[in-house]
């Protein structure tokens, strides 16, 4: 076989290499694309609600726990807890203080406990939902609307929504972020 | 690695007649001949195989007893990564593309490699990336505590250990794709006249297609180690949460090649099966092209499977359906390969020498660990079993008593062949044996411990795990121990011995026990013609 067609087969296939590692940067925007499609990560839109029918019979405690990562903020809520009835549209406030020398943008971060209480917590509103940018020394309070899906499983009595703020990296001045 | 002047194909250079070539140390520097790369090829993977093996034996010193006794945490993390990646990319990957070196041009019937410069390159590539490796050891911070799979957030907190296993990745890889960019234009291209694809021995076709998946999922693995170096030093968020980055990304695309990467790892040890196990049944393969159909079908299904890896990650239910029957499918495939095998031996005249011993072995204790696969890949099961030791378990029976067991049935096949002598039967059962009960011995065990829930990558335990992590001890030692058997065996072989025929094996039919034994340095200049 000629040493022309070996050499056609080399560059060909170094072609197909050479592609694929460009295939492996396109799976970067190919996840956020099917994520986005499937609805997974959408951290940052309001959940639908679909059954606001409220049920009277239960009252479930929700605690509101507060925590702030490696920032000179200071992040409470202003009720600690709400026995609420599912169905019922509530309202929690959160009061975050940057006792920083600088401007600075958090983004909050929310997890469940029980962790499947999750599915059936729905925010129509949250802070969470956007970066928090802070002048020196400026403090704000942040609203959460949310409404506990009537479905959730009767052994669950009290749900911990528990947020966590995170400093935007590279964001100090306040311009939005990559 | 001074072992690589013993010429092995010294003896091979006389019967060639040909003297024109530089000698010493420069000739397997210079060498562009497959036989020498080949043969260079498999003892790199020897040594790495021990360095991976020294790790291994520390790991499971450590774990004799519950407590710290020999190493630090950070240092015991940092053993169980570079562990994997020297065994993985050090051991099993080029003793793979040793026998491929070796075998296929004189399989098919070719002269040499078709680039005969670049299979050099391919080959010198490795030592530098195994020492940048090893390096990571001893620089501040020492190697990436991750484990092999390398997943952010930690792979990116660590110190430069982890900058040097990237270059080493990327060294490496750029090794594998002209390895199998030579494999591919040789099988394609330099067949003997007559030699159809269909007719070719089926250790090629297995190398033909593992090729096509290296040259596919290499670059990916390059471009996921890249982007995490970016990470790292220059202000890119892929992986990056606090950059808006994802970490699930990272697993998405590093196991888009870590699952190929898996079967890239056992196809040539399938081919090498399905030579050894015919000649010593003396009956042609049963089914041959239904055995290469299987090879291209699990090669595609591997594309399919990745994230099998992520069970826990949180995938859509949809996702976690597809992703499980996906990789159940990939039973039937195999399953075809290894009922052709028993149909291959059925009613044969078997006998029992050491290559036998070792395909039986695969066979037996391969499938095993085909089944815990199965298992594993029932996700709900899986979420219990996920960073167990029983996922230890499982692919320790697929890559040691699979692949591993796999080179040593080729090795003894081809050392007549390779050497111009054959080897010491009893030394080589003794090793066969010894391989094959203290594999037991070591690995059984961390399915009991999987189950009960004993994590992997911890180097303490709970109490109650106790006595089986002994027991897995002292397997590793014996298992370690056999393979000085090995080294033993190889080398008495390589110095001396019974003369071999050209075709030691009654039962052997493919082209390269037509040449005499040792196999000359120059082999096929030209070409023979298959009928």
């Amino acid at each position: 076989m000629s040493e022309r067609e070996n050499r056609r087969l080399l560059v060909r296939l170094g072609a197909v290499a050479v592609a694929m590692f460009g295939f492996g940067y396109a799976l970067v925007p190919l996840y956020y694309t099917v994520c986005d499609a499937l609805g997974l990560r959408d951290l940052g839109r309001p959940d639908a609600v679909v059954n606001t029918q409220v049920d009277a019979t239960r009252t479930v405690r929700v605690q509101f726990d507060t925590n702030v990562r490696s920032m000179g903020w200071q992040f409470t809520a202003l009720e600690r807890t709400a026995d609420i009835h599912p169905g019922a549209v509530t309202q929690a406030v959160f009061r975050v203080v940057n006792s920083s020398g600088r401007a600075v943008t958090g983004q909050a971060i929310p997890s469940y406990a029980p962790r499947l209480a999750g599915e059936y917590f729905r925010k129509v509103e949250c802070f969470c939902f956007q970066r928090q940018t802070l002048a020196p020394g400026e403090t704000r309070l942040m609203p959460v609307v949310f409404v506990i899906d009537p479905g959730l499983p009767h052994e669950v009595a009290t749900i911990t929504l528990s947020y966590t703020f995170f400093e935007v990296e590279g964001t100090g001045d306040g311009q939005t972020g990559a | 690695m001074s072992s690589i002047t013993q010429p092995i194909g010294g003896h091979a250079d006389v019967a060639g007649g040909h003297e024109h070539h530089p000698s010493g140390i420069m000739r397997w520097i210079t060498t562009t001949n497959h036989k020498d790369i080949g043969t260079m090829y498999l003892w790199f993977s020897f040594t790495m195989f021990i360095v991976g093996g020294v790790f291994a034996l520390t790991i499971r010193s450590e774990l004799f007893e519950p407590g710290m006794q020999i190493v630090t945490p950070e240092r015991f993390n940092q053993l169980i990564t570079l562990h994997g990646l020297v065994m993985i990319f050090g051991a099993l990957m080029p003793g793979a593309v040793g026998f491929a070196n070796w075998m296929i041009p004189l399989q098919i019937g070719a002269p040499d490699m078709a680039f005969a410069r670049m299979n050099n390159l391919s080959f010198w590539l490795l030592p530098p990336a195994a020492i940048m490796l090893l390096l990571g050891l001893f620089v501040p911070g020492g190697a990436p505590e991750t484990g092999w799979t390398l997943y952010p957030p930690l792979s990116i907190q660590q110190g430069m250990g982890m900058d040097l296993t990237i270059f080493a990745i990327h060294i490496m890889g750029a090794s594998s794709i002209m390895g199998s960019i030579n494999i591919i234009t040789t099988i394609l291209n330099l067949r003997a006249p007559g030699m159809t694809l269909m007719k070719m021995p089926l250790f090629c076709w297995s190398w033909l297609i593992t090729a096509y998946l290296l040259i596919a999922v290499m670059p990916v693995l390059a471009g996921a180690v890249t982007m995490l170096l970016t990470d790292r030093h220059f202000g890119t968020s892929f992986f990056n949460a606090a950059g808006g980055g994802d970490p699930v990304l990272f697993q998405h695309v590093f196991w888009f090649f870590g699952h190929p990467e898996v079967y890239i790892i056992i196809l040539p040890a399938f081919g090498l099966i399905s030579e050894v196990i015919p000649t010593f049944s003396r009956k042609p393969l049963f089914g041959y092209a239904s055995m290469v159909y299987a090879l291209c079908a699990i090669a595609i299904l591997s594309f399919l499977v990745w994230a099998h890896h992520m069970f826990t990650v949180g995938l859509p239910a949809a996702g976690i359906l597809f992703y499980m029957y996906a990789t159940m499918m990939i039973a039937v495939p195999t399953g075809v390969k290894v009922f052709n095998w028993l149909a291959t031996m059925w009613r044969g005249s078997i006998t029992l020498e050491a290559p036998m011993l070792f395909a039986l072995g695969f066979l037996f204790l391969f499938t095993t660990g085909g089944f815990t696969g199965l298992i594993v890949a029932i996700q709900p099961i899986d979420v219990q079993f996920q960073d167990t030791y029983y996922v230890v378990a499982h692919f320790h029976y697929v890559m040691v008593a699979g692949t591993l067991f796999a080179f040593f049935a080729a090795t003894y096949y081809w050392l007549p062949k390779w050497t111009g002598h054959m080897y010491n039967e009893t030394v080589a059962k003794w090793h066969f044996w010894g391989s094959f009960i203290f594999f037991n011995v070591a690995f059984f065990p961390m399915h009991f411990l999987g189950l009960a829930g004993m994590p992997r990558r911890i180097p303490d335990y709970a109490q109650q795990f106790t006595n089986w992590n002994q027991v897995s001890t002292v397997g590793a030692f014996g298992f370690g121990l056999s393979q000085l058997i090995f080294l033993y065996a190889v080398v008495s072989c390589i110095r001396g011995g019974k003369p071999a025929p050209a075709k030691p094996w009654d039962g052997a039919t493919s082209l390269e026990w037509t040449l005499p034994s040792p196999a000359p340095y120059h082999s096929f200049p030209t070409p023979p013609v298959v009928q």
